[in-house]
């Protein structure tokens, strides 16, 4: 909302200084977004007199001049304006000067070989409007003005303010509830609103109200016999102190009286209107041509103002382009209605249509103010356009019941945190314009809407007081020790975040949502936004690993040779979303080196490495994993696997992408990959600190090593587990620590070497219990088809 | 000299100059071995008297002792000379580069989430979570703000085709006050609407329709949220000075409280905090009111707070009458900018390697209380 600081003074009696109102108006809540001095550009330009004007001699539709701006000698100016001539006053900017409106600083040129100094400007050419047909021609008054500033002889030295309004003051959304808060707040005193009584002849128009839920109350009169021109100096400069474009009086005056004092309005030319007025629900698919040019198609929740040929406007949100006032106007309607907030929110939603009258009506406009409201209109069409008032209809009544709050002025510290006298709050209330009974039973006025609560009093009051003032309170220290307050999920994604990290992993965080394009390949997504930013975000991501591709593919393109990314993040699946971690790892593994010779890439290995390190941190466990298959279509069929505990539980997914899955995102060589699925790791429940009883055993572990010759296809965990199951109280372990594949070893098959680690308990073993344990573990691997190497 | 001592001599000597090990094994053998001059003398002691044996003992034992203490001595001297000799030649260029371990970072918005949880942790906050992927009720209608409600229009809300049981489309979250309505809605459920102190930050993603230099589509946000008996807006201005303090590690930071508005709060404030120019770049802390907005010092917008509306209270199920509390709502990226410099929102959402280098943290600058929460 911006408006000019006399337009304020203009309701608040005030000494205050600027920056005193501009403090005070963000300290009680009305913010502050900027102060601008339209005088401040122009200080330099100065009125001045074309003191002779003639022909230029190299071009015709030049003119050279000679100007006073009361300096000692005049200017020479080469000047293209038509209307420039001798002896009339216009705005001269010097050597030197900034142009606002061009983005130029003047200085001396020669224009077709004649020396030019300055420039006589245009409206346009000091943003003070459009014109730039001709130069500002300033009346023949001005001529005892030459040399004078003009922005001090335009009276342009007047500061604009722009403040912003939360949603809930509407009663600030006119210069004058502003100038009472101000005045609430001891910065002046508000000027009393004086509303001439209008002498007021012949029958008020034909208004009807046919939906009284849309639009309780109508009221409306005519003005006939009016002179529609310009509007005054005075109202056009409110006017664009507060960004909005003078278009002829009678339009000015509904605006004007919208942004003083909040109450939108609507003038319609009776001669184009047939029979009377009716506010009625419009017809399901009624198309009505709107002030801005646009076609809106309407249905029947919504109002409309019309007459027996039809709507004539979206009532209290957008006029119709056909019943406008304009020039040849004689005889004006002035509609001054109430509208539901609720039904024009909806309304202006659905037509996604908004405007001044729309933001102030669905904010709710003080009900009790459509007297006011049309009669200050028609004594200003009066004053402006003269003309001849009706009496008024009034058609429906607005809700003007005042809404009583019982209140407790103990209330504002308990909940403030502030202590304000009883006295002092009452000053505030009052001065904001409620009413305190002596039981502090408080009447909020009908213009403050918002207010329903005693909180929304404690809010009024301290707001006024200051927030600055309520003094800091500890919050109480609960007793007893401190107790986690982040939950085994949280802490087990904290630790894998860190293990990754600390595995030279590099944490990124990329956009939840992806392309439809990026998503098929992941099965597309179930979550598609209705309203996406761009088509590039449109899916809910239903892996982790479309987003990580792009990631290493922007960061190959910068030439990065080595691209270790991780992110912990959500894929948004159907029913649920579920906490996962990425990992892709592209490019070099190990760079070359003048120890290990050629780069490394990665390959499944890796990916699988850092799966189980970042499991083994997160608490799942590792040891209970078995390998699967079936990791998904996006990865190679032959280079994935995924980990589950059981069959269907599975905690991850990783290997070497699909080569078909990079390219479609532009990265190029191999990438492996891996998800896992933090929601998936079974979570230990914390029963205490105590640990099981444990003493290291006291005799020494033995290993023996066996070297197998299996089927080529023979997955060697089968081999391992089914080892390390020969004699589950002896062997505690079994690693593959050798494979070999060659002619040696035949056709179709290959060499498995696992070294097993036996643990005596009681006594250390005998060469007869080695030699029964030995015979146990190839006898089961013999089940799988594997014999001893010999 | 007697025959013993002149024995005993021309053995150290040999020891003395042999030049190898199969030398000294010679003369071991020479002197101390089965059939050794020594080994024979030794020998002898028996068929002596027992006088004899009493002067000639001690003098055979101890060249015997001689001669094999010089031996040994001579053996240890020529191996540490043969260890030098071959560790000589095992030089290696230690200025050649070793093996490089790959470096990894976190992103700076889990590091802040971390700082959070741990300031928070002091003060006795939990921390929560909730869907990203919200309905109308939780994200708007619960909060206060109806269906017609013009702060609606302000939220640029990202829709889905899906609707929930009332119809309405499901949507992202604007904001992470959902996660306050969840929260609140389970304890009222769990306590039977007894209710119960409840202290909880709720950081995550947010959504909105929103892209330019300082707006991101996605960002976030954390939530903060204390529902007790007896809690007011000094308690709200306690804890922010705690938080902004103790997040910035500085003592002399100033806030200002602003009123504003939010449909959920009442009273509501939005919260400046006091900047200084040091080196030409905005820290905060210092003296705000040194000079005009970015040359001395300021004030910046940092956060929106205020009382819980007594009508979100009864919309999850709680007494208004009974429990009273405060949230707030801060900007996490916008936290990290703030405390570590970065000026590039959009860098954030990247994955640029080279911004991980520089912004990132190591994995083991974990914030704790004890090592300061700033990294």
């Amino acid at each position: 909302m911006k408006f000019s600081l006399s337009w304020l003074k203009a309701h608040l009696d005030t000494n205050a200084s600027l920056t005193e109102i501009t403090d005070k108006l963000t300290d009680i809540g009305l913010e502050l977004e900027g102060v601008e001095n339209p005088a401040d550009a122009l200080k330099p330009f100065r009125v001045a007199k074309v003191i002779e004007a003639g022909p230029h001699p190299n071009a015709d539709k030049l003119q050279l001049l000679k100007v006073d701006d009361g300096s000692a000698e005049p200017w020479q100016v080469v000047c293209g304006a038509p209307n420039a001539k001798a002896g009339m006053i216009g705005v001269f900017g010097p050597p030197g000067t900034y142009i606002p409106g061009s983005d130029f600083t003047l200085k001396p040129a020669k224009i077709r070989d004649i020396e030019s100094f300055g420039m006589m400007c245009s409206a346009r050419e000091l943003e003070l409007g459009d014109d730039h047909d001709g130069i500002i021609e300033l009346p023949a008054s001005a001529a005892s003005e030459v040399g004078a500033s003009y922005a001090d002889y335009a009276r342009l030295d007047d500061p604009v303010l722009d403040i912003s309004i939360t949603p809930n003051r509407q009663d600030c959304m006119g210069v004058r509830g502003i100038a009472r808060d101000l005045a609430a707040a001891g910065l002046g005193t508000l000027k009393p609103l004086d509303i001439a009584t209008i002498a007021r002849n012949g029958a008020g128009p034909d208004i009807a109200i046919d939906d009284p839920e849309g639009c309780p109350a109508f009221y409306g009169c005519t003005v006939s016999g009016v002179t529609n021109g310009a509007s005054p100096a005075w109202m056009q400069a409110r006017l664009k102190s507060a960004g909005q474009k003078p278009i002829s009086a009678l339009v000015d005056i509904t605006n004007y009286i919208t942004l003083d004092q909040g109450r939108p309005l609507h003038v319609y030319d009776v001669a184009k209107l047939k029979g009377g007025l009716v506010a009625r629900k419009a017809h399901q698919g009624e198309k009505l041509m709107a002030l801005n040019d646009k076609e809106y198609t309407l249905d029947d929740s919504m109002t409309v103002i019309a007459d027996q040929a039809g709507a004539h406007g979206i009532g209290g949100i957008m006029g119709g382009a056909a019943n406008g006032t304009d020039a040849n106007t004689t005889d004006v309607l002035i509609e001054c209605a109430y509208f539901d907030p609720a039904h024009i929110a909806r309304t202006g939603q659905k037509l996604m249509l908004t405007s001044d009258a729309r933001q102030r009506f669905e904010r709710g406009v003080d009900p009790a103010f459509l007297n006011e409201g049309i009669e200050i209109a028609t004594a200003l069409v009066q004053a402006l356009c003269s003309g001849n008032a009706s009496e008024i209809t009034r058609a429906g009544a607005a809700p003007t019941d005042q809404r009583v709050i019982s209140y407790d002025p103990s209330q504002c510290a308990s909940l403030g945190g502030l202590d304000v006298a009883p006295d002092r709050q009452k000053t505030i209330l009052e001065a904001l314009g409620f009413v305190v009974g002596d039981d502090w039973q408080v009447t909020v006025p009908t213009w403050r809407r918002d207010v329903a609560g005693w909180q929304d009093l404690v809010e009024e009051v301290i707001r006024i007081e200051g927030l600055d003032n309520i003094p800091s309170a500890p919050l109480p220290r609960k007793p007893g020790v401190a107790k986690p307050t982040a939950s085994p999920e949280q802490l087990a994604e904290r630790k894998a975040r860190r293990a990754a990290a600390a595995r030279g992993l590099n944490e990124v965080v990329n956009w939840s949502f992806i392309s439809e394009k990026e998503a098929l390949p992941f099965g597309g997504g179930s979550w598609s936004l209705a309203n996406p930013i761009s088509e590039d975000m449109k899916v809910m991501r239903p892996s982790m690993l479309p987003g990580l591709i792009a990631a290493a593919q922007r960061n190959a393109a910068r030439g990065a040779s080595s691209i270790r990314l991780f992110e912990v993040g959500r894929r948004y699946l159907e029913t649920s979303e579920h906490p996962t971690i990425g990992l892709l790892l592209a490019g070099e593994n190990r760079a070359r080196s003048w120890q290990a010779g050629a780069a490394t890439k990665f390959d499944a290995y890796d990916a699988k490495t850092e799966v189980l390190a970042i499991l083994a941190a997160a608490g799942a466990p590792t040891d209970k994993l078995m390998d699967f298959a079936e990791a998904g279509d996006h990865y190679h069929p032959g280079q994935s696997g995924t980990l589950r505990l059981g069959p269907k539980k599975i905690l991850a997914a990783y290997g070497v992408l699909h080569p078909s899955a990079t390219k479609a995102m532009g990265l190029k060589g191999s990438a492996v990959a891996a998800e896992i699925f933090l929601d998936a790791i079974p979570l230990k429940k914390k029963s205490g600190h105590m640990r099981d009883a444990f003493a290291p055993p006291a005799l020494q572990a033995v290993t023996r090593d066996f070297a197998f010759i299996v089927g080529a296809d023979l997955p060697a965990g089968d081999l391992v587990r089914t080892v390390k199951g020969a004699d589950k109280k002896l062997i505690t372990d079994a690693q593959i620590f050798d494979l070999f594949e060659g002619p040696s070893v035949g056709e179709g098959k290959k060499s498995l070497a696992i070294e097993i680690t036996l643990q005596p308990t009681d006594a250390t073993l005998t060469e007869e219990d080695l030699k029964a344990v030995s015979d146990k573990v190839v006898a089961s691997a013999a089940k799988l088809g594997a014999a001893l190497r010999g | 000299m007697s025959n013993i001592e002149a024995i005993r001599d021309k053995y150290l000597q040999q020891i003395g100059s042999a030049v190898d090990g199969d030398a000294l094994e010679a003369i071991r053998l020479a002197a101390l071995g089965k059939k050794g001059e020594i080994s024979l003398l030794l020998k002898t002691l028996g068929q002596m008297t027992p006088e004899e044996r009493q002067e000639q003992g001690p003098k055979i034992n101890g060249t015997r002792q001689n001669v094999a203490d010089a031996l040994a001595a001579r053996k240890e001297a020529m191996e540490t000379a043969a260890l030098d000799a071959k560790l000589a030649t095992e030089k290696l260029d230690l200025t050649l580069p070793a093996p490089a371990t790959p470096k990894g970072s976190i992103h700076p918005v889990s590091q802040v989430m971390d700082e959070l949880a741990e300031i928070f942790a002091d003060l006795g906050f939990s921390v929560a979570t909730g869907p990203e992927i919200e309905d109308d009720w939780h994200n708007f209608t619960a909060l206060n703000i109806p269906e017609t409600h013009p702060a609606r229009a302000m939220h640029d809300t990202f829709y889905f085709p899906q609707t929930d049981e009332g119809g309405m489309p499901k949507l992202l979250r604007t904001h992470t006050s959902p996660v306050q309505i969840r929260t609140m809605m389970d304890v009222a459920k769990q306590t039977d609407g007894a209710g119960e102190p409840i202290y909880l930050i709720a950081p995550g993603r947010t959504y909105r329709s929103d892209s330019d230099a300082t707006h991101t589509p996605m960002f976030h946000q954390v939530e903060g949220l204390v529902i007790d008996k007896g809690i007011h807006m000094g308690h709200l201005k306690w804890t922010l000075e705690t938080f902004i303090r103790a997040f910035f590690e500085r003592d002399d930071i100033e806030l200002r409280l602003r009123p504003s508005y939010f449909p959920f709060t009442e009273p509501s404030a939005e919260v400046d905090v006091g900047f200084s120019v040091e080196k030409g770049r905005r820290i905060i802390g210092g003296d705000p009111h040194g000079g005009v907005d970015g040359v001395g010092g300021g004030w910046m917008e940092i956060l929106g707070s205020g009382m819980v509306h007594p009508n979100v209270i009864r919309n999850c199920g709680l007494d208004p009458d009974v429990w009273q509390g405060f949230a707030f709502g801060c900007g996490i990226d916008r936290l990290a900018m703030l405390k570590y410099g970065m000026d590039d929102l959009r860098a954030f959402f990247d994955g640029d390697l080279r911004w991980a280098d520089h912004y990132g943290f190591d994995a083991l600058d974990v914030p704790t209380l004890s090592g300061g929460v700033g990294a």
